[in-house]
Protein backbone atom coordinates (compact mmCIF):
# COMPACT_ATOMS: atom_id res chain seq x y z
CA UNK A 1 0.00 0.00 0.00
CA UNK A 2 2.66 2.48 1.03
CA UNK A 3 4.60 1.73 -2.13
CA UNK A 4 1.62 2.76 -4.22
CA UNK A 5 1.19 6.10 -2.47
CA UNK A 6 4.89 6.75 -2.73
CA UNK A 7 4.69 6.23 -6.48
CA UNK A 8 1.72 8.57 -6.80
CA UNK A 9 3.57 11.29 -4.95
CA UNK A 10 6.63 10.82 -7.10
CA UNK A 11 4.64 11.20 -10.31
CA UNK A 12 2.73 14.18 -8.91
CA UNK A 13 5.93 16.07 -8.19
CA UNK A 14 7.38 15.44 -11.66
CA UNK A 15 5.82 15.68 -15.11
CA UNK A 16 2.38 14.19 -15.63
CA UNK A 17 2.98 10.74 -17.15
CA UNK A 18 -0.46 10.89 -18.81
CA UNK A 19 -0.17 13.60 -21.48
CA UNK A 20 -3.82 13.52 -22.47
CA UNK A 21 -5.36 13.37 -18.97
CA UNK A 22 -9.16 13.70 -19.18
CA UNK A 23 -10.59 16.92 -17.81
CA UNK A 24 -14.36 16.40 -17.76
CA UNK A 25 -17.26 17.82 -15.78
CA UNK A 26 -18.79 15.34 -13.33
CA UNK A 27 -22.35 14.07 -13.75
CA UNK A 28 -24.69 16.61 -12.10
CA UNK A 29 -26.22 15.23 -8.87
CA UNK A 30 -28.89 17.68 -7.72
CA UNK A 31 -30.50 14.95 -5.62
CA UNK A 32 -27.57 15.05 -3.23
CA UNK A 33 -28.06 18.69 -2.42
CA UNK A 34 -31.80 18.22 -1.95
CA UNK A 35 -31.18 15.25 0.35
CA UNK A 36 -28.61 17.21 2.36
CA UNK A 37 -31.04 20.07 2.87
CA UNK A 38 -33.85 17.75 3.95
CA UNK A 39 -31.58 15.92 6.41
CA UNK A 40 -30.28 19.19 7.83
CA UNK A 41 -33.79 20.54 8.37
CA UNK A 42 -34.93 17.31 10.04
CA UNK A 43 -31.85 17.28 12.27
CA UNK A 44 -32.44 20.89 13.28
CA UNK A 45 -36.06 20.07 14.09
CA UNK A 46 -35.02 17.10 16.21
CA UNK A 47 -32.38 19.12 18.08
CA UNK A 48 -34.89 21.90 18.63
CA UNK A 49 -37.49 19.45 19.93
CA UNK A 50 -34.97 18.03 22.39
CA UNK A 51 -33.52 21.30 23.64
CA UNK A 52 -36.62 23.46 23.92
CA UNK A 53 -38.77 20.85 25.64
CA UNK A 54 -38.47 21.57 29.38
CA UNK A 55 -39.59 18.03 30.25
CA UNK A 56 -36.09 16.82 29.49
CA UNK A 57 -34.73 18.99 32.32
CA UNK A 58 -31.21 19.32 30.89
CA UNK A 59 -30.09 20.99 34.12
CA UNK A 60 -30.92 17.78 36.00
CA UNK A 61 -29.23 15.71 33.32
CA UNK A 62 -26.06 17.73 33.77
CA UNK A 63 -26.31 17.54 37.56
CA UNK A 64 -26.66 13.76 37.78
CA UNK A 65 -24.53 12.79 34.77
CA UNK A 66 -21.48 12.44 37.01
CA UNK A 67 -23.28 11.42 40.18
CA UNK A 68 -21.32 8.82 42.15
CA UNK A 69 -24.20 6.32 41.98
CA UNK A 70 -24.37 6.74 38.20
CA UNK A 71 -20.61 6.35 37.81
CA UNK A 72 -20.73 3.26 40.02
CA UNK A 73 -23.55 1.99 37.78
CA UNK A 74 -21.32 2.50 34.74
CA UNK A 75 -18.56 0.51 36.44
CA UNK A 76 -20.86 -2.39 37.30
CA UNK A 77 -22.29 -2.39 33.78
CA UNK A 78 -18.79 -2.59 32.33
CA UNK A 79 -17.77 -5.34 34.75
CA UNK A 80 -20.86 -7.36 33.88
CA UNK A 81 -20.39 -6.81 30.14
CA UNK A 82 -16.76 -7.83 29.95
CA UNK A 83 -16.96 -10.49 32.66
CA UNK A 84 -19.86 -12.27 31.02
CA UNK A 85 -18.33 -11.95 27.55
CA UNK A 86 -15.08 -13.57 28.68
CA UNK A 87 -16.92 -16.49 30.26
CA UNK A 88 -19.23 -16.72 27.24
CA UNK A 89 -16.35 -16.82 24.73
CA UNK A 90 -14.61 -19.67 26.56
CA UNK A 91 -17.88 -21.59 26.78
CA UNK A 92 -18.81 -20.82 23.17
CA UNK A 93 -15.55 -22.21 21.77
CA UNK A 94 -16.09 -25.35 23.83
CA UNK A 95 -19.67 -25.69 22.57
CA UNK A 96 -18.68 -25.09 18.94
CA UNK A 97 -15.94 -27.70 19.14
CA UNK A 98 -18.37 -30.13 20.80
CA UNK A 99 -20.84 -29.47 18.02
CA UNK A 100 -18.26 -30.64 15.47
CA UNK A 101 -17.10 -33.58 17.56
CA UNK A 102 -17.16 -37.19 16.36
CA UNK A 103 -18.78 -38.06 19.67
CA UNK A 104 -22.57 -38.03 19.22
CA UNK A 105 -23.11 -37.36 22.94
CA UNK A 106 -21.00 -34.20 22.74
CA UNK A 107 -22.81 -33.06 19.59
CA UNK A 108 -26.17 -33.63 21.17
CA UNK A 109 -25.31 -31.88 24.43
CA UNK A 110 -24.06 -28.85 22.51
CA UNK A 111 -27.14 -28.81 20.30
CA UNK A 112 -29.48 -29.08 23.29
CA UNK A 113 -27.65 -26.31 25.15
CA UNK A 114 -27.89 -23.93 22.22
CA UNK A 115 -31.50 -24.91 21.62
CA UNK A 116 -32.46 -24.19 25.23
CA UNK A 117 -30.57 -20.97 25.84
CA UNK A 118 -31.47 -19.44 22.51
CA UNK A 119 -35.02 -20.66 22.78
CA UNK A 120 -35.92 -19.00 26.06
CA UNK A 121 -35.91 -15.24 26.75
CA UNK A 122 -32.89 -13.94 28.61
CA UNK A 123 -35.22 -12.07 30.96
CA UNK A 124 -36.92 -15.32 31.97
CA UNK A 125 -33.58 -17.02 32.42
CA UNK A 126 -32.40 -14.22 34.70
CA UNK A 127 -35.57 -14.43 36.80
CA UNK A 128 -34.92 -18.12 37.29
CA UNK A 129 -31.30 -17.50 38.26
CA UNK A 130 -32.68 -15.04 40.80
CA UNK A 131 -34.99 -17.72 42.12
CA UNK A 132 -32.16 -20.23 42.46
CA UNK A 133 -31.89 -19.80 46.22
CA UNK A 134 -35.66 -20.09 46.57
CA UNK A 135 -35.88 -23.21 44.45
CA UNK A 136 -32.73 -24.76 45.92
CA UNK A 137 -31.94 -23.13 49.28
CA UNK A 138 -29.05 -25.51 49.91
CA UNK A 139 -26.64 -26.94 47.36
CA UNK A 140 -24.31 -29.82 48.03
CA UNK A 141 -21.40 -31.60 46.47
CA UNK A 142 -21.33 -35.36 46.57
CA UNK A 143 -21.98 -38.56 44.69
CA UNK A 144 -25.13 -38.30 42.54
CA UNK A 145 -28.03 -39.93 44.41
CA UNK A 146 -25.47 -40.94 47.05
CA UNK A 147 -23.76 -39.38 50.06
CA UNK A 148 -22.92 -35.66 50.24
CA UNK A 149 -19.40 -34.44 50.96
CA UNK A 150 -20.43 -30.93 51.94
CA UNK A 151 -23.31 -28.55 51.42
CA UNK A 152 -23.76 -24.79 51.58
CA UNK A 153 -26.48 -22.17 51.58
CA UNK A 154 -27.08 -21.09 47.98
CA UNK A 155 -27.28 -17.44 48.98
CA UNK A 156 -23.83 -17.52 50.57
CA UNK A 157 -22.05 -18.57 47.43
CA UNK A 158 -24.20 -17.31 44.58
CA UNK A 159 -24.65 -13.61 45.21
CA UNK A 160 -26.78 -11.52 42.88
CA UNK A 161 -23.66 -10.29 41.07
CA UNK A 162 -22.35 -13.78 40.29
CA UNK A 163 -25.78 -14.97 39.26
CA UNK A 164 -26.10 -11.97 36.94
CA UNK A 165 -22.71 -12.63 35.40
CA UNK A 166 -23.34 -16.36 35.00
CA UNK A 167 -26.88 -15.82 33.71
CA UNK A 168 -25.73 -13.38 31.03
CA UNK A 169 -22.74 -15.53 30.10
CA UNK A 170 -24.67 -18.78 29.72
CA UNK A 171 -27.21 -17.12 27.43
CA UNK A 172 -24.59 -15.31 25.38
CA UNK A 173 -22.52 -18.48 24.97
CA UNK A 174 -25.34 -20.05 22.97
CA UNK A 175 -25.26 -17.24 20.42
CA UNK A 176 -21.49 -16.99 20.34
CA UNK A 177 -21.22 -20.76 19.86
CA UNK A 178 -23.00 -20.39 16.53
CA UNK A 179 -20.66 -17.57 15.54
CA UNK A 180 -17.64 -19.67 16.44
CA UNK A 181 -19.11 -22.62 14.54
CA UNK A 182 -19.57 -20.44 11.46
CA UNK A 183 -15.92 -19.39 11.84
CA UNK A 184 -14.67 -22.96 12.13
CA UNK A 185 -16.75 -24.03 9.12
CA UNK A 186 -15.29 -21.21 7.05
CA UNK A 187 -11.77 -22.65 7.20
CA UNK A 188 -10.74 -24.69 4.14
CA UNK A 189 -11.07 -28.43 4.98
CA UNK A 190 -7.75 -28.91 3.18
CA UNK A 191 -6.09 -27.27 6.18
CA UNK A 192 -7.37 -29.99 8.50
CA UNK A 193 -6.35 -32.67 6.02
CA UNK A 194 -2.84 -31.32 5.68
CA UNK A 195 -2.49 -31.24 9.47
CA UNK A 196 -3.89 -34.78 9.73
CA UNK A 197 -1.47 -36.02 7.09
CA UNK A 198 1.35 -34.68 9.26
CA UNK A 199 0.09 -36.82 12.12
CA UNK A 200 -1.40 -34.03 14.23
CA UNK A 201 -4.18 -34.99 16.62
CA UNK A 202 -7.61 -33.37 16.54
CA UNK A 203 -7.06 -31.08 19.53
CA UNK A 204 -3.78 -29.79 18.14
CA UNK A 205 -5.31 -29.28 14.70
CA UNK A 206 -8.08 -27.19 16.25
CA UNK A 207 -5.75 -25.05 18.37
CA UNK A 208 -2.83 -24.64 16.01
CA UNK A 209 -4.43 -24.66 12.57
CA UNK A 210 -8.19 -24.11 12.46
CA UNK A 211 -8.96 -21.64 15.27
CA UNK A 212 -6.29 -19.07 14.32
CA UNK A 213 -7.76 -18.95 10.82
CA UNK A 214 -11.36 -18.91 12.02
CA UNK A 215 -10.68 -15.75 14.03
CA UNK A 216 -11.09 -13.65 10.89
CA UNK A 217 -14.73 -14.64 10.76
CA UNK A 218 -15.33 -14.85 14.51
CA UNK A 219 -14.01 -11.51 15.72
CA UNK A 220 -16.22 -8.92 13.96
CA UNK A 221 -19.59 -10.43 15.02
CA UNK A 222 -18.19 -10.95 18.52
CA UNK A 223 -17.58 -7.20 18.72
CA UNK A 224 -21.18 -6.77 17.70
CA UNK A 225 -22.28 -9.15 20.46
CA UNK A 226 -20.24 -7.21 23.03
CA UNK A 227 -22.07 -4.00 22.17
CA UNK A 228 -25.35 -5.88 22.38
CA UNK A 229 -24.33 -7.30 25.77
CA UNK A 230 -23.62 -3.82 27.12
CA UNK A 231 -27.32 -3.04 26.95
CA UNK A 232 -28.51 -6.53 27.82
CA UNK A 233 -26.88 -6.07 31.23
CA UNK A 234 -29.77 -3.72 32.05
CA UNK A 235 -31.98 -6.81 32.31
CA UNK A 236 -30.20 -8.15 35.40
CA UNK A 237 -32.75 -6.16 37.40
CA UNK A 238 -34.80 -9.34 36.92
CA UNK A 239 -32.60 -11.13 39.46
CA UNK A 240 -32.60 -8.49 41.01
CA UNK A 241 -29.10 -7.03 40.72
CA UNK A 242 -29.54 -3.29 41.27
CA UNK A 243 -26.16 -1.61 40.94
CA UNK A 244 -25.83 -1.45 37.17
CA UNK A 245 -26.41 1.73 35.18
CA UNK A 246 -30.01 1.30 34.10
CA UNK A 247 -31.36 0.48 37.54
CA UNK A 248 -29.17 3.03 39.30
CA UNK A 249 -30.42 5.88 37.12
CA UNK A 250 -34.08 4.91 37.17
CA UNK A 251 -33.91 4.58 40.97
CA UNK A 252 -32.70 8.17 41.23
CA UNK A 253 -35.38 9.22 38.76
CA UNK A 254 -38.13 7.57 40.77
CA UNK A 255 -36.87 9.07 44.02
CA UNK A 256 -36.81 12.62 42.54
CA UNK A 257 -39.98 12.20 40.51
CA UNK A 258 -37.80 13.07 37.48
CA UNK A 259 -37.66 9.84 35.46
CA UNK A 260 -37.09 11.44 32.05
CA UNK A 261 -33.76 13.24 32.64
CA UNK A 262 -32.36 10.13 34.35
CA UNK A 263 -33.34 7.98 31.39
CA UNK A 264 -31.52 10.49 29.21
CA UNK A 265 -28.45 10.08 31.43
CA UNK A 266 -28.55 6.30 31.06
CA UNK A 267 -28.96 6.63 27.30
CA UNK A 268 -26.04 9.07 27.07
CA UNK A 269 -23.74 6.75 29.02
CA UNK A 270 -24.70 3.72 26.92
CA UNK A 271 -24.08 5.80 23.79
CA UNK A 272 -20.68 6.91 25.05
CA UNK A 273 -19.54 3.38 25.94
CA UNK A 274 -20.93 2.00 22.68
CA UNK A 275 -19.03 4.68 20.78
CA UNK A 276 -15.80 3.67 22.48
CA UNK A 277 -16.52 0.00 21.79
CA UNK A 278 -17.28 0.83 18.15
CA UNK A 279 -13.90 2.50 17.78
CA UNK A 280 -12.33 -0.63 19.25
CA UNK A 281 -14.37 -2.86 16.96
CA UNK A 282 -13.35 -0.76 13.98
CA UNK A 283 -9.69 -1.33 14.69
CA UNK A 284 -10.24 -5.04 15.40
CA UNK A 285 -12.06 -5.46 12.10
CA UNK A 286 -9.38 -3.54 10.30
CA UNK A 287 -6.76 -5.80 11.84
CA UNK A 288 -8.58 -9.02 11.03
CA UNK A 289 -9.79 -7.89 7.63
CA UNK A 290 -6.62 -6.31 6.38
CA UNK A 291 -5.28 -7.33 3.01
CA UNK A 292 -8.33 -9.41 2.21
CA UNK A 293 -8.30 -10.58 -1.38
CA UNK A 294 -4.98 -8.95 -2.19
CA UNK A 295 -1.57 -10.51 -2.14
CA UNK A 296 0.82 -8.03 -0.66
CA UNK A 297 4.34 -8.74 -1.72
CA UNK A 298 7.09 -6.80 -0.09
CA UNK A 299 10.10 -8.77 -1.07
CA UNK A 300 12.60 -6.08 -0.15
CA UNK A 301 11.55 -5.89 3.48
CA UNK A 302 12.07 -9.58 4.11
CA UNK A 303 9.79 -10.13 7.09
CA UNK A 304 6.07 -10.85 6.66
CA UNK A 305 3.30 -8.89 4.99
CA UNK A 306 2.00 -5.61 6.35
CA UNK A 307 -0.71 -7.16 8.51
CA UNK A 308 1.33 -10.08 9.86
CA UNK A 309 -0.42 -13.38 10.43
CA UNK A 310 -3.93 -12.15 9.79
CA UNK A 311 -3.05 -10.54 6.48
CA UNK A 312 -1.29 -13.76 5.53
CA UNK A 313 -4.43 -15.77 6.26
CA UNK A 314 -6.52 -13.26 4.35
CA UNK A 315 -4.23 -13.34 1.35
CA UNK A 316 -4.13 -17.12 1.29
CA UNK A 317 -7.91 -17.22 0.95
CA UNK A 318 -8.26 -20.37 3.04
CA UNK A 319 -11.04 -18.77 5.02
CA UNK A 320 -14.37 -18.25 3.39
CA UNK A 321 -15.66 -14.98 4.77
CA UNK A 322 -19.39 -14.95 4.24
CA UNK A 323 -21.29 -12.30 6.15
CA UNK A 324 -24.55 -14.21 5.81
CA UNK A 325 -23.05 -16.62 8.33
CA UNK A 326 -23.08 -13.94 10.99
CA UNK A 327 -25.51 -14.78 13.72
CA UNK A 328 -27.25 -11.98 15.52
CA UNK A 329 -29.96 -12.44 18.12
CA UNK B 1 19.03 -47.80 -15.11
CA UNK B 2 18.83 -50.96 -13.11
CA UNK B 3 16.30 -53.53 -14.12
CA UNK B 4 13.35 -53.40 -11.80
CA UNK B 5 11.34 -56.55 -11.85
CA UNK B 6 7.66 -56.48 -11.17
CA UNK B 7 7.38 -56.89 -7.41
CA UNK B 8 6.53 -60.52 -6.95
CA UNK B 9 3.09 -60.72 -5.43
CA UNK B 10 3.02 -62.50 -2.11
CA UNK B 11 6.71 -63.24 -2.00
CA UNK B 12 8.92 -61.49 0.55
CA UNK B 13 6.26 -59.18 1.88
CA UNK B 14 8.72 -57.70 4.36
CA UNK B 15 10.66 -55.86 1.65
CA UNK B 16 7.47 -54.13 0.59
CA UNK B 17 7.01 -50.63 1.96
CA UNK B 18 3.40 -50.59 0.87
CA UNK B 19 1.14 -53.52 0.29
CA UNK B 20 -2.39 -52.76 -0.85
CA UNK B 21 -4.65 -55.80 -1.07
CA UNK B 22 -8.08 -55.98 -2.73
CA UNK B 23 -8.97 -52.49 -1.61
CA UNK B 24 -12.50 -51.29 -2.19
CA UNK B 25 -13.73 -47.80 -1.44
CA UNK B 26 -17.38 -46.83 -1.54
CA UNK B 27 -18.44 -43.25 -0.80
CA UNK B 28 -21.94 -42.74 0.55
CA UNK B 29 -24.71 -45.24 1.15
CA UNK B 30 -27.63 -46.78 -0.67
CA UNK B 31 -28.64 -45.10 -3.89
CA UNK B 32 -26.02 -42.37 -3.52
CA UNK B 33 -23.20 -44.87 -3.11
CA UNK B 34 -20.26 -44.37 -5.45
CA UNK B 35 -17.92 -47.32 -5.88
CA UNK B 36 -14.58 -45.60 -6.49
CA UNK B 37 -12.04 -48.37 -5.89
CA UNK B 38 -13.02 -51.83 -7.05
CA UNK B 39 -10.39 -54.20 -5.73
CA UNK B 40 -6.99 -52.61 -6.07
CA UNK B 41 -3.71 -54.48 -5.44
CA UNK B 42 -0.49 -52.54 -5.29
CA UNK B 43 2.97 -53.31 -3.97
CA UNK B 44 5.68 -50.76 -3.58
CA UNK B 45 9.13 -51.90 -2.53
CA UNK B 46 11.31 -49.86 -0.21
CA UNK B 47 13.18 -47.14 -2.11
CA UNK B 48 11.00 -47.55 -5.17
CA UNK B 49 9.18 -44.77 -7.03
CA UNK B 50 5.73 -45.70 -8.30
CA UNK B 51 3.83 -43.36 -10.59
CA UNK B 52 0.08 -43.76 -10.89
CA UNK B 53 -1.43 -42.55 -14.14
CA UNK B 54 -5.03 -42.47 -15.21
CA UNK B 55 -7.91 -40.28 -16.32
CA UNK B 56 -9.59 -38.07 -13.74
CA UNK B 57 -12.17 -39.95 -11.72
CA UNK B 58 -10.25 -43.21 -12.10
CA UNK B 59 -9.69 -43.39 -8.34
CA UNK B 60 -5.95 -42.68 -8.22
CA UNK B 61 -6.20 -39.83 -5.69
CA UNK B 62 -8.61 -41.88 -3.59
CA UNK B 63 -6.13 -44.77 -3.57
CA UNK B 64 -3.43 -42.40 -2.33
CA UNK B 65 -5.72 -41.03 0.39
CA UNK B 66 -6.63 -44.56 1.46
CA UNK B 67 -2.95 -45.42 1.91
CA UNK B 68 -2.49 -42.79 4.64
CA UNK B 69 -5.96 -43.21 6.14
CA UNK B 70 -7.35 -39.84 5.06
CA UNK B 71 -10.13 -42.06 3.73
CA UNK B 72 -11.26 -45.22 5.50
CA UNK B 73 -11.26 -48.15 3.14
CA UNK B 74 -14.50 -50.13 2.71
CA UNK B 75 -12.83 -53.47 1.99
CA UNK B 76 -9.39 -55.04 1.75
CA UNK B 77 -6.25 -54.04 3.60
CA UNK B 78 -3.43 -51.52 3.46
CA UNK B 79 -0.10 -52.37 5.05
CA UNK B 80 2.58 -49.69 5.28
CA UNK B 81 6.02 -50.52 6.67
CA UNK B 82 4.65 -53.79 8.04
CA UNK B 83 1.81 -52.09 9.94
CA UNK B 84 -1.83 -52.73 9.08
CA UNK B 85 -3.28 -49.24 8.62
CA UNK B 86 -6.22 -48.23 10.78
CA UNK B 87 -6.92 -51.64 12.32
CA UNK B 88 -5.54 -54.22 14.71
CA UNK B 89 -6.07 -57.89 14.02
CA UNK B 90 -6.46 -60.07 17.09
CA UNK B 91 -5.55 -63.76 17.42
CA UNK B 92 -8.95 -64.83 16.12
CA UNK B 93 -8.56 -62.63 13.08
CA UNK B 94 -11.17 -60.09 14.18
CA UNK B 95 -10.43 -56.52 13.13
CA UNK B 96 -10.48 -53.75 15.75
CA UNK B 97 -10.56 -50.14 14.66
CA UNK B 98 -7.53 -48.27 16.06
CA UNK B 99 -7.87 -45.22 18.28
CA UNK B 100 -7.49 -41.92 16.34
CA UNK B 101 -4.30 -41.24 18.31
CA UNK B 102 -2.74 -44.44 16.99
CA UNK B 103 -3.94 -43.68 13.46
CA UNK B 104 -2.37 -40.23 13.76
CA UNK B 105 0.91 -41.87 14.76
CA UNK B 106 0.70 -44.20 11.75
CA UNK B 107 0.09 -41.21 9.49
CA UNK B 108 3.00 -39.27 10.90
CA UNK B 109 5.36 -41.77 9.22
CA UNK B 110 3.85 -41.06 5.81
CA UNK B 111 4.42 -37.70 4.15
CA UNK B 112 1.79 -36.29 1.85
CA UNK B 113 1.94 -33.50 -0.69
CA UNK B 114 -1.33 -32.11 -1.98
CA UNK B 115 -2.35 -30.67 -5.32
CA UNK B 116 -3.35 -27.41 -3.64
CA UNK B 117 -0.33 -27.29 -1.26
CA UNK B 118 -2.43 -26.63 1.88
CA UNK B 119 0.34 -24.77 3.65
CA UNK B 120 -0.75 -23.16 6.91
CA UNK B 121 -1.31 -19.55 5.82
CA UNK B 122 -0.74 -18.03 9.26
CA UNK B 123 2.75 -19.46 9.56
CA UNK B 124 5.90 -18.53 7.68
CA UNK B 125 7.56 -21.08 5.42
CA UNK B 126 9.95 -22.02 8.21
CA UNK B 127 7.18 -22.25 10.83
CA UNK B 128 5.20 -24.50 8.47
CA UNK B 129 8.12 -26.91 8.36
CA UNK B 130 8.71 -26.75 12.13
CA UNK B 131 5.07 -27.23 13.09
CA UNK B 132 4.70 -31.03 12.97
CA UNK B 133 8.09 -31.94 14.48
CA UNK B 134 7.34 -29.63 17.44
CA UNK B 135 3.65 -30.45 17.88
CA UNK B 136 3.68 -34.15 16.99
CA UNK B 137 7.19 -35.33 17.82
CA UNK B 138 7.67 -32.97 20.75
CA UNK B 139 10.99 -31.80 19.32
CA UNK B 140 12.43 -28.64 20.87
CA UNK B 141 11.93 -25.49 18.82
CA UNK B 142 15.66 -25.15 18.46
CA UNK B 143 16.16 -28.65 17.11
CA UNK B 144 13.14 -28.32 14.83
CA UNK B 145 14.44 -25.04 13.47
CA UNK B 146 17.83 -26.58 12.80
CA UNK B 147 16.21 -29.36 10.81
CA UNK B 148 13.81 -26.97 9.06
CA UNK B 149 16.73 -24.83 7.92
CA UNK B 150 18.39 -27.89 6.39
CA UNK B 151 15.19 -28.87 4.62
CA UNK B 152 14.41 -25.42 3.29
CA UNK B 153 17.93 -25.31 1.89
CA UNK B 154 17.35 -28.68 0.30
CA UNK B 155 14.32 -27.30 -1.58
CA UNK B 156 16.27 -24.15 -2.41
CA UNK B 157 14.19 -21.58 -0.53
CA UNK B 158 16.49 -20.38 2.22
CA UNK B 159 15.96 -16.77 1.14
CA UNK B 160 12.18 -17.21 1.40
CA UNK B 161 12.01 -18.86 4.82
CA UNK B 162 10.38 -15.91 6.60
CA UNK B 163 7.72 -15.41 3.92
CA UNK B 164 4.12 -16.36 4.45
CA UNK B 165 2.66 -18.81 1.90
CA UNK B 166 0.61 -16.08 0.21
CA UNK B 167 3.86 -14.28 -0.60
CA UNK B 168 5.28 -17.30 -2.40
CA UNK B 169 4.65 -18.53 -5.93
CA UNK B 170 2.82 -21.82 -6.41
CA UNK B 171 6.02 -23.65 -7.14
CA UNK B 172 7.70 -22.24 -4.05
CA UNK B 173 4.67 -23.14 -1.93
CA UNK B 174 4.77 -26.70 -3.18
CA UNK B 175 8.49 -26.96 -2.42
CA UNK B 176 7.80 -25.74 1.13
CA UNK B 177 5.01 -28.32 1.36
CA UNK B 178 7.46 -31.05 0.36
CA UNK B 179 9.94 -29.81 3.00
CA UNK B 180 7.12 -29.75 5.57
CA UNK B 181 6.31 -33.39 4.84
CA UNK B 182 9.98 -34.38 4.95
CA UNK B 183 10.41 -32.76 8.36
CA UNK B 184 8.65 -35.76 9.90
CA UNK B 185 11.29 -38.08 8.42
CA UNK B 186 8.69 -40.17 6.60
CA UNK B 187 9.38 -43.68 5.32
CA UNK B 188 7.01 -43.06 2.45
CA UNK B 189 6.00 -39.96 0.50
CA UNK B 190 2.68 -39.62 -1.29
CA UNK B 191 2.27 -36.97 -3.98
CA UNK B 192 -1.28 -36.17 -5.08
CA UNK B 193 -0.96 -34.38 -8.44
CA UNK B 194 1.73 -32.08 -7.01
CA UNK B 195 2.13 -30.02 -10.18
CA UNK B 196 -1.45 -29.86 -11.47
CA UNK B 197 -2.23 -26.53 -9.81
CA UNK B 198 0.95 -24.87 -11.03
CA UNK B 199 1.60 -22.53 -13.92
CA UNK B 200 3.55 -24.43 -16.60
CA UNK B 201 6.80 -22.56 -16.00
CA UNK B 202 6.77 -23.52 -12.29
CA UNK B 203 6.32 -27.28 -12.80
CA UNK B 204 10.01 -27.93 -13.40
CA UNK B 205 11.26 -26.65 -10.04
CA UNK B 206 8.89 -28.96 -8.15
CA UNK B 207 9.66 -31.99 -10.31
CA UNK B 208 13.39 -31.48 -9.84
CA UNK B 209 12.98 -31.44 -6.05
CA UNK B 210 11.00 -34.67 -6.35
CA UNK B 211 13.62 -36.19 -8.61
CA UNK B 212 16.36 -35.41 -6.07
CA UNK B 213 14.22 -36.97 -3.39
CA UNK B 214 13.80 -40.13 -5.46
CA UNK B 215 17.58 -40.31 -6.01
CA UNK B 216 18.12 -40.12 -2.25
CA UNK B 217 16.25 -43.42 -1.95
CA UNK B 218 12.87 -42.22 -0.70
CA UNK B 219 9.95 -44.54 -1.31
CA UNK B 220 7.42 -42.52 -3.31
CA UNK B 221 3.98 -42.95 -4.77
CA UNK B 222 3.19 -40.17 -7.21
CA UNK B 223 -0.15 -39.45 -8.84
CA UNK B 224 0.62 -37.21 -11.79
CA UNK B 225 -0.04 -36.42 -15.41
CA UNK B 226 3.63 -35.70 -16.05
CA UNK B 227 4.52 -38.56 -18.38
CA UNK B 228 8.07 -37.26 -18.73
CA UNK B 229 8.59 -37.51 -14.98
CA UNK B 230 7.16 -41.03 -14.97
CA UNK B 231 9.49 -42.12 -17.75
CA UNK B 232 12.57 -40.61 -16.14
CA UNK B 233 12.07 -41.22 -12.42
CA UNK B 234 9.59 -44.05 -11.93
CA UNK B 235 10.67 -47.60 -11.25
CA UNK B 236 7.14 -48.68 -11.69
CA UNK B 237 4.18 -47.22 -13.56
CA UNK B 238 0.60 -48.10 -12.74
CA UNK B 239 -2.27 -47.22 -15.03
CA UNK B 240 -5.68 -46.96 -13.37
CA UNK B 241 -9.09 -46.59 -14.89
CA UNK B 242 -12.57 -46.86 -13.41
CA UNK B 243 -11.37 -47.95 -9.96
CA UNK B 244 -9.09 -50.79 -11.03
CA UNK B 245 -5.45 -51.14 -12.03
CA UNK B 246 -5.53 -51.81 -15.74
CA UNK B 247 -1.86 -52.26 -16.34
CA UNK B 248 1.40 -51.96 -14.42
CA UNK B 249 5.08 -52.51 -14.95
CA UNK B 250 8.31 -50.64 -15.63
CA UNK B 251 7.85 -47.35 -17.52
CA UNK B 252 9.36 -48.77 -20.67
CA UNK B 253 6.65 -51.40 -20.80
CA UNK B 254 3.60 -49.39 -19.74
CA UNK B 255 4.45 -46.12 -21.50
CA UNK B 256 6.13 -47.35 -24.66
CA UNK B 257 4.52 -50.68 -25.21
CA UNK B 258 1.13 -50.70 -23.49
CA UNK B 259 -0.78 -53.96 -23.74
CA UNK B 260 -4.24 -52.68 -22.91
CA UNK B 261 -6.44 -50.62 -25.22
CA UNK B 262 -7.49 -48.29 -22.37
CA UNK B 263 -3.86 -47.50 -21.59
CA UNK B 264 -3.14 -46.80 -25.25
CA UNK B 265 -6.17 -44.47 -25.49
CA UNK B 266 -5.10 -42.54 -22.40
CA UNK B 267 -1.49 -42.19 -23.48
CA UNK B 268 -2.57 -41.07 -26.95
CA UNK B 269 -4.56 -38.39 -25.19
CA UNK B 270 -1.90 -37.00 -22.89
CA UNK B 271 1.21 -37.39 -25.04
Amino acid sequence: MSDVTAQTHASASGKDPVPNRIQARPVPRPGRIVAAVIVLVLAAMAANALITNDAFRWDVVWLYLRDIVVIRGVMWTLILTFGSMVVAIVLAVTLAVMRRSDNPVMRWVSWAYIWFFRGTPIYTQLIFWGLLSVLYPRLSLGIPFGPEFFSFRTDDVFTAFWLALIGLALNEAAYLAEIVRAGLTSVDPGQTEAAKALGMKDGKIMRRVVLPQAMRVIVPPTGNETISMLKTTSLVVALPFTYELMYATSAIGNRNFLPVPLLVIAALWYLLITSILMVGQHYLEQYYGRGFGTTTRRRGRGKGPAGGKQAAIAAAGTVNVDITKEVTP
Amino acid sequence: MSVVADSPAGAAGSTDMVSVRAVHKVFGHGHDAVHVLKGVDLDVARGEVTVILGPSGSGKSTLLRCINELEEITGGSVVVGGDLMGYRKDAKGTLHRLHPKVVARQRSRIGMVFQRFHLFPHMTALENIMEAPVQVRGLSKKAAKQRALELIERVGLTDRMDHYPAQLSGGQQQRVAIARALAMDPELMLFDEPTSALDPELVGEVLSVMQDLAKSGMTMIVVTHEIGFAREVADHVVFMDDGVIVESGPPSAVLDNPQEQRTRDFLAHVL
